[in-house]
């Protein structure tokens, strides 16, 4: 038998198989949910989902509306926490690994020790502290703490002001102002402290990849560590850094998913209840899944095109 | 002196970081070690030691009081030697397997009698070893074995899935480039959903696996398409002539894999398995969301006891040690590979023939 015979072969027997399973799989769950009388398919979306949601993001919502509506308030509270998130990881790691880097052997080895610490602990058990820190050990809102003027930090969450409307405490909690639920405030500590330690190591990785020739060239030229920096190592660390953020981005979105855990509302949380309710599983994993596919598809297709366009800028590495 | 000047104060910017941490240090530092250490209480069956008014110490009394349940769950009381020393015989095969010189196909068979070994100790029913089933298991050992025999299936698998995405068969390719993407595009919470609510669905009536079998599929599958881009890396870095050669040798596709191209391919890529090994244990503590009794269950669970309750802040930071201790042991290995110049030189082949 020829090479290019058997590769058809194989192939023909792989797809068989992958069919077979999947007939198998499709007749036992036909058969099970009609034992089970839960009805499939997406109808359900429209029916009144009865449960109120702690956080809307801003948007109308009450347990009058559909499952569809608290499934988009699940997704907008997931778009929240994961933008909020990867601005200030982006930010908090862009300094650790700054700092990691820094002449200053305390700030280095200081630098060093969180990385270590945060990277080897389960960010799940990270979650559950920081919602135990905030919620068992943070005074309640009369002895709030006030660590900057306006700023309050209670286990009811944190109030800050928006300009022209500060928080003033009024019976037992506090109104007027913006605020943190505690566990939006847990999940985005746990977050952004978690993939900080991740994107430390990644800006660290990406300005060490940097020839020593060019930050040599640049101190010769007359320019200050800072200058440097600026116009010689980052354009060129950049490169090598946008890649492997992309995928912390998307870490940190799925893993806003563990919202579950601390109570949350996000889209798996939301999807969660609904599925508890309706009994619809198949469906509302594939809602799961399906949003988080294209999410991280779209995040690849768009840093692909980035990718070419930082290339094409034509610098030599 | 010269030292404190080039490294703390080499400039301004340099000694007010390194003014701003010592000052950071000696406010933050004091209260901490009065908390964690001098006003904690360490021994007591009495949760109320820990809630005199004025006494703002750590109550690690929870920890002590709890240790039982903490590492071994519902376990039978009086059987707790055998999770201890199944805990005992894992560690004892991830340090075997850690060591260079037991890197051959050997391992396979010392890790399978082992795992085999473990489970007649955890299951019992046979030696005289009363049966305890699955449902009853939990704490660390649960922890050590999703992520033990979650590797041992997920390895192979992945071996094979890198192996098919780099095929010259388009439909084989396909299916893994399908699958491994797939499976790393969502959160492992979904894969794990898919495992408790919809598996039961897809079997027939009557047939059925209990929760930590399935919980144990979810994690292999998932783990199998990361390990698979690890492995992918190792086999990207063969250089093409090494192919090419074995098939000058006459060597069939599989001759060639299995005695030129995975014993290298493997040995580079044992770094980024490992990290990705690191990841994967972490991420054994979601099936607390799925109502599984790991190590990070239990310890949840003690909290609940309404006697103990609201000491969340130690009971959490006590977890992180655990873990971090494995994990910390981990990396450092992995960090050490990579620094060592039988790493960096030329592989060795596994077999020598």
């Amino acid at each position: 038998m020829t090479a290019r015979a058997r590769q058809l072969l194989v192939q023909a027997a792989l797809a068989a198989a992958l069919a077979l399973a999947a007939w198998y799989f499709v007749s036992n769950t036909a058969a099970n949910l009609e034992a089970r009388r839960i009805a499939s398919g997406f109808a359900f979306l429209w029916r009144e989902a009865g449960f109120e949601i702690g956080e809307t993001a801003g948007l109308a919502y009450s347990a009058a509306d559909s499952y569809l509506r608290a499934l988009a308030i699940g997704l907008a509270n997931t778009f929240r926490i994961a933008l909020i998130g990867i601005v200030f990881a982006t930010a908090l790691g862009a300094l650790l690994g700054l700092a990691r880097l820094s002449p200053n052997w305390l700030l280095a080895k200081l630098a060093g020790a969180y990385v270590e610490v945060i990277r080897n602990v389960p960010l799940l058990v990270q979650l559950f502290f920081w919602y135990a820190l905030i919620s068992e050990n943070l005074p309640g809102p009369a002895e709030a703490l006030n660590p900057l003027p306006g700023v309050f930090l209670s286990n009811r969450g944190i109030f800050f002001p928006l300009p022209g409307d500060s928080p003033v405490l009024s019976g037992f909690n506090f109104a007027g102002g913006a605020t943190l639920s505690p566990e939006f405030a847990a999940l985005l500590v746990g977050l952004v402290t978690y993939t900080a330690a991740f994107i430390g190591e990644i800006v660290r990785a990406g300005i060490l990849s940097v020839d020593r020739g060019q930050i040599e060239a640049a101190y010769s030229l007359g320019l200050a560590r800072r200058a440097a920096m600026r116009f010689v190592v980052l354009p060129q660390a950049l490169r090598l850094i946008v890649p492997p953020m992309t995928s912390q981005y998307l870490n940190l979105t799925k893993n806003s998913s563990l919202a579950v855990a601390i109570g949350y509302p996000d889209l798996v949380s939301i999807a969660n209840t609904t599925m508890n309710q309706t009994g619809q599983a198949i469906e509302g994993i594939a809602i799961i899944m399906g949003v988080y596919l294209t999410i991280s598809l779209s995040i690849s297709a768009f840093m692909n095109w980035y990718n070419r366009r930082v290339a094409l800028r034509g610098m030599l590495r | 002196m010269k030292w404190f000047r080039d490294n703390l104060f080499s400039s301004w910017p340099s000694a007010i970081a390194t003014i701003a941490i010592l000052w950071l240090a000696w406010k933050l530092a004091p209260p901490f070690v009065d908390w964690a250490l001098i006003d904690a209480v360490w021994r007591s069956p009495d949760p109320r030691a820990c809630r005199q008014p004025g006494g703002g110490g750590a109550c690690w009394a929870f920890i002590a009081e709890k240790h039982r349940f903490i590492l071994f769950g519902t376990y039978p009381f009086e059987q707790h030697w055998r999770p201890a020393l199944a805990t005992a015989i894992l560690i004892f095969l991830w340090i075997f397997s850690s060591m260079r010189k037991f890197w051959n196909w050997w391992l396979a068979a010392v890790w399978g009698s082992g795992l085999a070994l473990i489970a007649t100790l955890m299951w019992g029913g046979a030696f005289g070893l009363a049966y305890v089933e699955n449902e009853r298991w939990g704490g660390l050992i649960l922890t050590l074995l999703l992520a033990s025999f979650g590797v041992a299936f997920a390895f192979p698998l992945s071996i094979l899935l890198a192996l098919g995405r780099r095929s010259e068969m388009p439909l084989l390719r396909t299916a893994c480039i399908a699958y491994i993407e797939l499976i790393r595009g969502v959160p492992l919470i979904s894969v794990l959903f898919m495992a408790s609510v919809m598996l039961p669905l897809f079997l027939p009536a009557g047939v059925s696996i209990d929760k930590l079998l399935r919980a144990q599929l979810a994690l292999i599958l998932f783990a199998a398409a990361y390990l698979a881009e690890a492995v992918r890396g190792g086999l990207q870095a063969i250089p093409r002539h090494q192919e090419e050669t074995a098939d000058a040798l006459g060597l069939s596709w599989w001759g060639k894999t299995r005695l030129v191209i995975l014993p290298q391919a493997l040995r580079i890529s044992i770094p980024p398995l490992v990290n990705t090994f690191i990841g994967f244990f972490k991420d054994t503590s979601l099936v607390l969301i799925i109502g599984l009794f790991d190590l990070l269950s239990t310890i949840k669970v003690s909290l609940q006891d309404p006697a103990w309750s609201g000491f969340g802040v130690e009971a959490y930071l006590f977890v992180s040690a655990v873990y971090f201790a494995f994990c910390f042991a981990m990396s450092a290995y992995s960090r050490r590979l990579e620094r060592s110049p039988a790493h960096a030189g030329a592989p060795r082949p596994l077999v020598d023939s």
